[in-house]
Order: C-alpha cells, then structure tokens, then sequence
C-alpha cells in the first residue's frame, strides 16, 4: 500500500504539474523573465499548491503515524547554512538557464521529449557528484573503495 | 515590468496548484513524507532497505503523469528552447545544486512554505532570485 500510495501520488502530482502549464519549460521561463513580458502564471501555481499543502501539513503534523500506520517522516533540519543557500543559488541558475526543476523534467521525460531526457541524464550525473563528493569528505581521506561507502 | 496578459493562465495555474497541493496532502498524509521531488530521486543514491521502492514508484507515477493525461486530452504544448550543451549544464547545476540545497521546487517551494520552514523559505528566495538573475543576464544582457 505505501508504494502504491506513493505511485499514486506522484502521477497526482504529475498531473497537476500537466494541467499548471509548469511541464512547458518555455512558460516556467516566461514567469522568470520579470524584466520581459511577464507570464504571472507560476505564482498562481504556487499559490493554489501552498494553500492546500498549509492544510495537510497542519493535519500531519499533528499525527503521530500516517492513516496507513506508517511513521511520519518530515523533515526536522532547521539550520540555515552555506549548503543550503549555495546549493539553492546553483539550482536557480540551471533552473533559470532551461526551465526545468526536476519534477516537471520527469513529466516533460514521459511524454517522450529527448530533450528532457538529456536534462534528466545530467541531473542525475548531478546528485551522483553530490554523493561522491559528501562520501569523500565524510571518509575524510582515509581508505578507498568499500571503506568509503556508508550504510546510510 | 509588464504583464504579458496572453500568455498568463490563471485558471489552469489555479486549478494545476491545488491538484498538486492534493499530491502533496495525499504523501504527506498517507506516506509521511514531503514530495519532494529532488530529495526523492536523489535518495536513491543512498539504498537503504525498504527506502527504494517508494522512492521509484513515486518517479513512475511522475513519467506516467503525461501518458494517463493523453488519454483524456491532448496534451499541451512543452516548448524547449534550450539547445543540448545548456541542457547539460542545466542538469549538472540543478542536479548538484538541489542535493546540497535540500531541495528544490516542490520540496522547499511548495511543501517547506506550507510548513513556514525558515529553512524553505531562505532556499526558496535564493533559487528565485538566482532564476530571474540567470533569465535577465541571458535575454536583457546577452540578448539570447
């Protein structure tokens, strides 16, 4: 049930994201070009997502496991540090360079555009630097091959 | 700045945003979890028992998204103007920028606002700020 549940809410979401006008990367584009002729579209997106998240994560965050009898399992960070703004400010320029974010990639990948296909190929190589670089660092140079992998 | 009227869709951006705001409350009610969708992909770098199946179920529900939308409608238009060396480039910084960032659109955008996460909220600011910079240098000083 948990991974059905978890396929049904990504083809929801996927759907949303279909019917938005988010999955056009020329419209997502559009909304960033604030100095061109502005396509406002997006903060409505947001809008209307936000205002439905607000809701459900008053009520989850109340429970202590989920209605399938799962834990719930939100997010507790809460330190702001460099990572975060510098990962952040690099996502916003490939984001700003392509139109893409990573959902609406996926979903542009299953109508069968090439090009998203190459964007996604290069999002993955992406989080790969990221876990060989973090895996590195946590090895902190010490041992190499099996050592160097955490069971995380 | 002007608002480019033709193209701003408001209804659809309403009623996509709300659709997803239900994913977003169906995954967080059912599963626990943010749908976030970089945290989600990007987590299956890290295999651990019992965190994979979810995680790729989550990323086939996505990619079927727009085959389950055909049936019932033509789907619109997805216009990519970006040529491949930008589209991989693109990929690279979005792909390394949401992992050390902890998100990206949906993750931090949508379900870390609707939580008020400081954290979501510097993060959201700091990817909108770096897109309306990338888009102004790219059309309004390189003139592409």
């Amino acid at each position: 049930m948990y991974t059905l549940s978890a396929f049904v809410s990504g083809l929801v979401f996927g759907i949303g994201l279909v019917v938005s006008g988010l999955v056009n990367p020329a419209k997502v584009l559009g909304f960033l070009d604030l100095a061109g002729a502005w396509d406002p579209s997006l903060a409505v997106v947001m809008a209307g997502a936000v205002a439905v998240g607000t809701f459900a994560f008053a009520v989850a965050g109340k429970r202590a496991s989920t209605l399938l009898g799962a834990p719930m399992a939100l997010p507790t960070a809460r330190g702001i540090d460099r990572g975060l703004v510098l990962g952040s400010l690099a996502f916003g320029v490939g984001w700003g360079l392509a139109g893409f974010c990573p959902g609406p990639a996926l979903v542009a990948l299953g109508a069968g555009k090439v090009k998203a296909l190459v964007f996604v190929a290069a999002m993955l190589v992406g989080m790969l630097v990221f876990e060989l670089l973090e895996r590195a660092r946590s090895d902190s140079g010490i041992g190499t091959g099996e050592r160097a992998r955490p069971s995380a | 700045m002007s608002i480019d009227w033709t193209a701003f869709t408001p209804w659809s951006a309403a009623i996509g945003g709300v659709i997803i705001g239900a994913a977003v409350a169906m995954f967080a009610l059912m599963n626990g979890r943010i749908a976030g969708i970089s945290g989600i992909v990007g987590g299956l770098f890290r295999p651990a028992p019992g965190d994979v199946a979810w995680r790729l179920a989550f990323v086939a529900g996505l990619i079927a998204a727009p085959l389950l939308y055909a049936i019932v409608a033509a789907l619109p238009p997805v216009v990519i103007e970006a040529g491949y060396p930008t589209l991989i480039v693109a990929g690279l910084l979005v792909g390394i920028g949401t992992r050390y960032g902890a998100g990206c659109t949906s993750g931090h955008g949508v379900c870390g606002i609707s939580r008020l996460s400081p954290r979501s909220i510097v993060a959201t600011l700091s990817f909108m700020a770096a897109g309306f910079a990338t888009v102004f240098v790219a059309r309004h000083v390189l003139g592409n």
